[in-house]
């Protein structure tokens, strides 16, 4: 009897295992292929019926993406600009985040209630008036539509984030470090900022993903092709020399765009998993 | 008494406004400004470029009364959520619920669901574009290889094309999957035990246990899923421009072609206000109805 129910639990355990597996393999798979695709030579990658794993590995479609003098261009713009904007949104969302854990106001709750409200507000409703200032003052095709959310809180949700983090951090450690004479910027900087790494780092991998990956508002903003970022630029080489036939090339600039990503997803899968978590839970 | 006095004395409201005031700003510059004006250009004929003309509710009976395509893409836009969102929250649940049983791999397995999450964009898009390519794509191929099925021509067959970017998406369940996780290690094992020795079966315990514990996570990301769905505008941008036949011509595809396609500011203005209007009324239903299906822990407490 006993033998009998250690048996059911064993076999469940496999097949759950077994589950995990396929559904892993299934997630894996748009990913494998896109990767196998950028080494397909010119007759693999119009081949039917199609074959998953390239053979004879061919590097033609990254030779013939690196002899493009635009993309690596588009990897510095984007880089650059993704670079600017964590920076931006890690102090100003901080900034804030401080003052609605920290600080006390008669209208702080409203506002916070306000701040939270904002993440209901589809951006189609400010856009085209957002649109309209930016481009009088002249900086349709620049980069400063993009960058400048990011000096002003760079959105409710890492704000919101922060917040929840610095307000576990104990008041008794600033309200001592005040009555000892340090300023509220001290206290930020000093007491709170180093206490609050995890925080910090789930915002800056975020917001770098946010950045990297975005198509609206680059497609929105930027005109010329030399200013475009990753995301624009393979959605402009589709229309050139994307043809459903030769899927080489467009899958080795979309390899190169995924790398950086997942790259920082291995090396700080932690800090990904907290974001959600922490977002989702105390929310 | 004495030593609270003392201590509110450090708490100045100009600290607060030194540190909140540059959200302030943008809030009033980026948010509320536009917002005003935008509501205002949803009565106005404007272009973008010259002062709006102020033409009453025309903008309002035109989308009801003549734009075809406004009912088309709403109704696109509300299928797409009505399916994608519960199923992305149905199948995270479940493999939450798998991944909840601490198996070997399991950190691995969870780092894997969650990765296409992470990389969603236009690459992974492009790549999709060509998975799902009639003859020469890999998911036919497969489809015919395993089960013997002949596919659909995906993104070009109009009956298809809104199921593909549905089942694409599915791929991005892993955020849904983790808050849920989450969630359900948050629920005190003693109930289980306790449910246990009642003689409680694992089903009974999941619909008595489980799920009224879990209401408040799933809530949450009810609400934030059903807000970015009825959004949706790249995958059809990038994948099908809308097509073929219009069927998957979403909401934000027609707002963004009257703005930047026919410089209808005015209109897509409008058409913006009524989508708020449509997420604010969604919103406001599953508030009210959280009522009756979520349960908070206080309320035993």
């Amino acid at each position: 009897m006993k033998q009998k129910a250690f048996f059911k639990y064993k076999t469940s355990k496999i097949l759950v295992e077994i589950i995990l597996i396929i559904v892993a393999i299934m997630f894996l798979f748009p990913l494998l292929w896109m990767f196998c695709a950028s080494f397909y030579d010119t007759t693999q990658a119009s081949q039917y019926p199609p074959r998953l794993f390239p053979d004879p590995i061919s590097l033609r479609s990254y030779l013939y993406v690196f002899s493009d003098k635009r993309i690596p261009r588009y990897f510095l713009n984007t880089f650059l600009l993704t670079v600017i904007c964590v920076v931006g949104t890690l102090i100003t969302a901080s900034l804030t985040a401080f003052g609605f854990a920290k600080l006390k106001s008669r209208f702080k709750n409203i506002l916070f209630f306000i701040l939270l409200s904002t993440m209901m507000i589809p951006s189609s409703v400010t856009l085209l008036p957002t649109y309209t200032i930016f481009s009088k003052f002249g900086l349709v095709n620049t980069y400063w539509p993009l960058i400048i959310p990011s000096l002003f809180g760079g959105g409710a949700f890492y704000i919101f984030l922060l917040r929840q983090f610095f307000a576990a951090i104990p008041n008794e450690l600033s309200e001592a470090a005040i009555v000892d004479g340090c300023s509220w910027f001290g206290v930020f900087w000093k007491v709170v900022f180093p206490n609050a790494k995890p925080a910090l780092i789930v915002v800056v991998i975020n917001q770098f993903v946010y950045s990297w990956n975005d198509y609206f508002a680059p497609m929105i903003y930027l005109q010329q092709p030399e200013k475009y970022t990753v995301s624009l630029g393979i959605s402009f080489f589709k229309s050139m020399y994307g043809s459903m036939i030769d899927v080489g090339p467009m899958m080795a600039v979309a390899m190169l765009a995924i790398v950086p990503i997942l790259i920082l997803y291995i090396s700080c899968q932690k800090y990904f998993i907290e974001g959600v978590v922490t977002s989702g839970i105390k929310g | 008494m004495k030593k609270n006095r003392k201590r509110n004395g450090i708490y100045r409201e100009k600290d607060f406004y030194i540190f909140v005031g540059l959200w302030i700003i943008g809030f009033i510059a980026f948010t509320l400004i536009p917002m005003g004006y935008s509501l205002y250009a949803s009565f106005t004929k404007w272009d973008g470029v010259s002062a709006p003309q102020f033409n009453g509710v025309q903008n309002y009976i035109r989308m009801f009364v003549q734009d075809e395509r406004f009912w088309g893409s709403l109704k696109n836009t509300l299928y797409y959520t009505v399916v994608s969102v519960p199923l992305n929250i149905g199948i995270a649940l479940l493999l939450a619920i798998l991944l909840n049983k601490r198996l070997p791999g399991t950190n691995i397995f969870r780092g894997i669901i969650y990765a296409p999450s992470v990389l969603a964009g236009v690459a992974v898009y492009m790549g999709w574009t060509y998975l799902y390519g009639n003859d020469t794509g890999m998911i036919n191929h497969l489809l015919y290889k395993i089960f013997h099925i002949i596919g659909p021509n995906w993104l070009q067959d109009a009956n298809w094309a809104m199921t593909a970017l549905i089942i694409m998406n599915v791929f991005t369940c892993g955020s849904v999957m983790l808050i849920i996780l989450a969630g359900l290690q948050d629920v005190p094992a003693i109930y289980y035990e306790a449910a246990k020795l009642d003689g409680a079966s694992p089903f009974k315990m999941f619909i008595k246990i489980t799920m009224p514990m879990l209401s408040p996570v799933l809530f949450y990301v009810l609400i934030m899923q059903v807000i970015g769905a009825l959004q949706i505008f790249t995958q059809p941008y990038i994948m099908t421009q809308g097509g073929p036949m219009f069927s998957t011509y979403t909401f934000g595809l027609h707002l963004y072609n009257q703005a930047f396609r026919y410089y209808d500011f005015g209109y897509s203005c409008a058409l913006a206000w009524v989508l708020f209007a449509v997420i604010m009324s969604i919103s406001i239903v599953i508030f009210k109805s959280s009522k009756l299906w979520v349960f908070y822990r206080e309320d035993v407490d």
